[in-house]
């Protein structure tokens, strides 16, 4: 049988992307997948009694080493914020690239902590920086410096000791650009450094509230049980800083969406389910469903997702077992076909990426075509003629094209870059200033502007002769071409219109860092948790693969 | 130090800030990292090329044709995106001259890339200085400068038809030195060899 991949046209649009769940495929799962025979040691753990200080943690295999540095700092509880306008943080970190000398550590000392306005070398992969969940890091304090073990339902009420407000790579502030590493074997993902610094973080508040409540009560105190360590990730508050990039990176955006569609597309395509692959995916679905009741949040709009889940997931246990599916051919095609047709996307999503839980033979080939080279694909060719142009807008944006940008609410906001952060921001066109600033990421408007200007334009005219009067489309003629040849490149939703919700955004490109637990705080930001579940390091050697649903919260 | 993908974005933002579209904006980011990655002073040169547009006028070069004078400097961009987009137009035009372009450095990059699009290498003439342009894979040149270059009275292009740089005879004594790695066949291998035993017409 062969199932076809699902429409770029329904699958690209954001409430469709904004319904995406962390899979196997998402960057964190990978990485601990990658990592698991690395040695991992902490190097240097240099904290005073109240947990100030450094402390440097590493992976190792063969003559590669990364190394986890960290700087904790002292500040007073109104100097921090989560704001990305904040400029002092409980932690701050860097991954470096290799064992770190006495000077280097000094050099970071000076900047790391100082994040955007500090200065990183080529020898710094990624950068980070983190404040305290202050309620839960001191009861855990509290409790551990007594003798015993904090109170699981509160601390799971937050599922994170820290964290973090950006993670920053890609040559950011002076870090090493990625073509530098881009080649090593154990890179093949994308985010697998700032994978990397987020997973040692986690490591890093764990012995820190064990070392503070050491030297509150050295005969008293105990540390931090393992299985509590387990259930607890990294926090993240993360803004409209992430929108953009997923608009900014279109080969990048297609490999992410195209490697979920092929997997899905391959396990419709099953024909005979064995029995222990369904005995996973039901089992994974089962305790996954503990992930789905401790999901709090204060949204509405979260909220009514989260109760649609609900609804539907109890819908599709009862199809389970009532329908004994599995012993009919092609079972997952049946399953799915019965998903779209009586579940919301919400559920569809996760039921997706459920199925992918016992097939690593399927997923682990597509986590390598998760990245791209996307210098290959910037040329526009200026040789095809406006004939292929209009065909590629007519077949690939047919939907856009539909849209009226000559009413008001379609061309509500605008995206541009704050002066006080450099960071990407939302506004409303008609009430704030700036609209001249436009950031070029009203694509879909942009795409409509190109298609009407080449309306009068005759079909063989070449695009290069076409680009001499209209550079003002030129970074959308680009799309264009990338968009022929790369279905999933491309938002199917105007993004500047007053339905845009941009969390939807955040969330597409969160659930495949492998995040959980979205928390909307407003309609521009949200937090989420990382690593939530995970092993430790000192489990990385022989580690449950469906971790995910493992955490006993 | 700054890194690269900072270099892109600065050029990227800088170029849109003083007019240009965001995708010739686009265009000089990636042409100022790629300069940059080389070794050459791109950000330098786009800066004072920008600082002089507060100034100087410059002239639009769209049409590239063999001849291209102007009494205006030309804009070092508009013509390297003229150039570019036309470049599978123009790859059989004989010596290309372009009198008078400002910051002629900025135009480079445009080549190099024309260079891998045609699959031609480009010589490349900025009054005294040579630049061979190989695919977009590597630059040959014999300016090491890292000045600032803010005007030439003659930019040449050339486009290289494909060819060896060695002759028959280098070939042949290659390939002699290549066969002893062969080994010769017996007549029963021969025999069971792909397509034995069929005839040729089937």
């Amino acid at each position: 049988m062969n199932i076809s991949l699902r429409d770029p046209k329904k699958i690209m649009k954001l409430s469709k992307l904004g319904s995406f769940h962390q899979s196997k495929l998402s960057f964190l799962r990978s990485f601990l997948k990658e990592f698991k025979n690395w040695k991992y040691n902490r190097d240097l753990f240099d904290l005073d009694e109240n947990g100030f200080g450094r402390a440097v943690y590493s992976f190792s295999k063969n003559k590669r080493n990364y190394s986890l540095i960290c700087f904790a700092n002292k500040i007073d509880d109104n100097e921090r914020s989560d704001r990305v306008i904040a400029t002092k943080w409980d932690a701050a970190f860097t991954l470096h690239d290799g064992i770190p000398s006495k000077k280097d550590l000094d050099r970071l000392s000076e900047n790391v902590p100082k994040q955007e306005v500090g200065r990183m070398s080529y020898k710094e992969l990624t950068l980070s920086r983190a404040n305290k969940s202050v309620r839960i890091f001191d009861h855990v304090i509290d409790s551990l410096s007594k003798g015993k073990q904090p109170d699981k339902d509160k601390i799971l009420e937050v599922g994170y000791l820290y964290r973090t407000t950006a993670v920053y790579g890609s040559g950011k502030f002076g870090l090493a650009d990625r073509f530098r590493i881009k080649n090593r074997d154990e890179i093949y993902g994308p985010f697998r450094l700032e994978m990397m610094l987020v997973y040692l973080v986690r490591q890093f508040t764990f012995d820190q509230v064990n070392h503070i409540a050491k030297f509150k009560n050295p005969k008293k105190a105990v540390t931090l049980d393992n299985d509590i360590c387990r259930s607890l990730g990294i926090g993240n508050s993360t803004g409209l800083g992430m929108a953009p990039f997923i608009v900014n990176h279109p080969t990048l955006l297609n490999n992410w969406i195209a490697s979920r569609e092929n997997v899905l597309k391959t396990i419709r395509e099953i024909k005979k389910v064995e029995k222990k692959d369904e005995d996973i995916f039901k089992n994974c679905l089962k305790k996954s469903l503990k992930n789905i009741s401790s999901w709090s949040t204060d949204s509405e709009f979260q909220k009514t997702k989260i109760t649609s889940l609900n609804e539907d997931i109890n819908k599709f246990l009862k199809y389970l077992d009532d329908s004994c599916v599995f012993q009919n051919e092609y079972a997952f095609n049946e399953i799915y076909l019965w998903c779209e047709e009586n579940l919301k996307d919400e559920c569809i999503e996760y039921i997706v990426s459920m199925m992918m839980e016992p097939f690593d033979e399927i997923v682990e080939p597509f986590i390598h075509k998760m990245s791209s080279d996307e210098d290959k694909y910037f040329n526009i060719p200026s040789n095809r003629n406006i004939a292929d142009l209009r065909k590629i807008l007519e077949e690939k944006y047919s939907d856009i094209l539909k849209i009226d940008f000559s009413k008001k609410e379609s061309n509500k906001n605008f995206w541009f870059i704050s002066k006080n952060k450099e960071e990407p921001r939302l506004a409303d066109r008609f009430h704030d200033h700036g609209a001249e600033l436009e950031q070029p990421l009203a694509i879909a408007r942009d795409i409509s502007k190109l298609y009407e200007r080449i309306s009068n334009i005759k079909n063989s005219l070449k695009i290069g002769k076409f680009l001499l009067e209209n550079n003002d489309l030129r970074h959308v003629v680009r799309r264009a071409f990338i968009t022929e040849k790369f279905p999933y490149a491309e938002i199917q939703d105007n993004t500047i219109g007053s339905e845009l919700t941009a969390i939807d955004m955040l969330r597409l490109k969160l659930s495949f860092f492998g995040a959980v637990k979205f928390d909307p705080r407003s309609d521009k930001w949200l937090r989420i948790s990382m690593f939530q579940g995970a092993p430790l390091p000192q489990d990385l050697n022989s580690f449950n693969e469906h971790w995910v649903y493992n955490s006993y919260n | 130090m700054r890194s690269f993908s900072e270099i892109d974005t600065i050029a990227k933002r800088a170029s849109k800030g003083v007019g240009f579209s965001w995708g010739v904006a686009e265009e000089v980011g990636k042409n100022i990292k790629l300069l940059e990655t080389y070794g050459l002073p791109g950000l330098k040169n786009l800066n004072e090329y920008f600082n002089s547009l507060q100034v100087k006028k410059f002239q639009n070069l769209t049409f590239i044709s063999n001849e291209n004078q102007s009494k205006i400097p030309y804009c070092p961009i508009i013509a390297g995106i003229s150039f570019l987009d036309q470049v599978e137009e123009i790859k059989d035009l004989v010596n290309i001259k372009i009198e008078n372009m400002s910051y002629p450095i900025l135009f480079l990059p445009f080549l190099s890339r024309a260079s891998e699009i045609v699959g031609k290498k480009i010589s490349l003439k900025i009054d005294e200085k040579i630049f061979l342009l190989n695919f977009n894979q590597n630059i040959y040149s014999n300016y090491f400068s890292d000045e600032i270059l803010p005007n030439s009275n003659m930019v040449e292009i050339n486009f290289i038809e494909n060819k060896n740089t060695f002759d028959q005879n280098v070939w042949d004594n290659m390939y002699k030195l290549s066969t002893n790695t062969f080994v010769d066949e017996t007549d029963e291998l021969k025999k069971s060899a792909a397509g034995a035993g069929l005839t040729d017409n089937d």
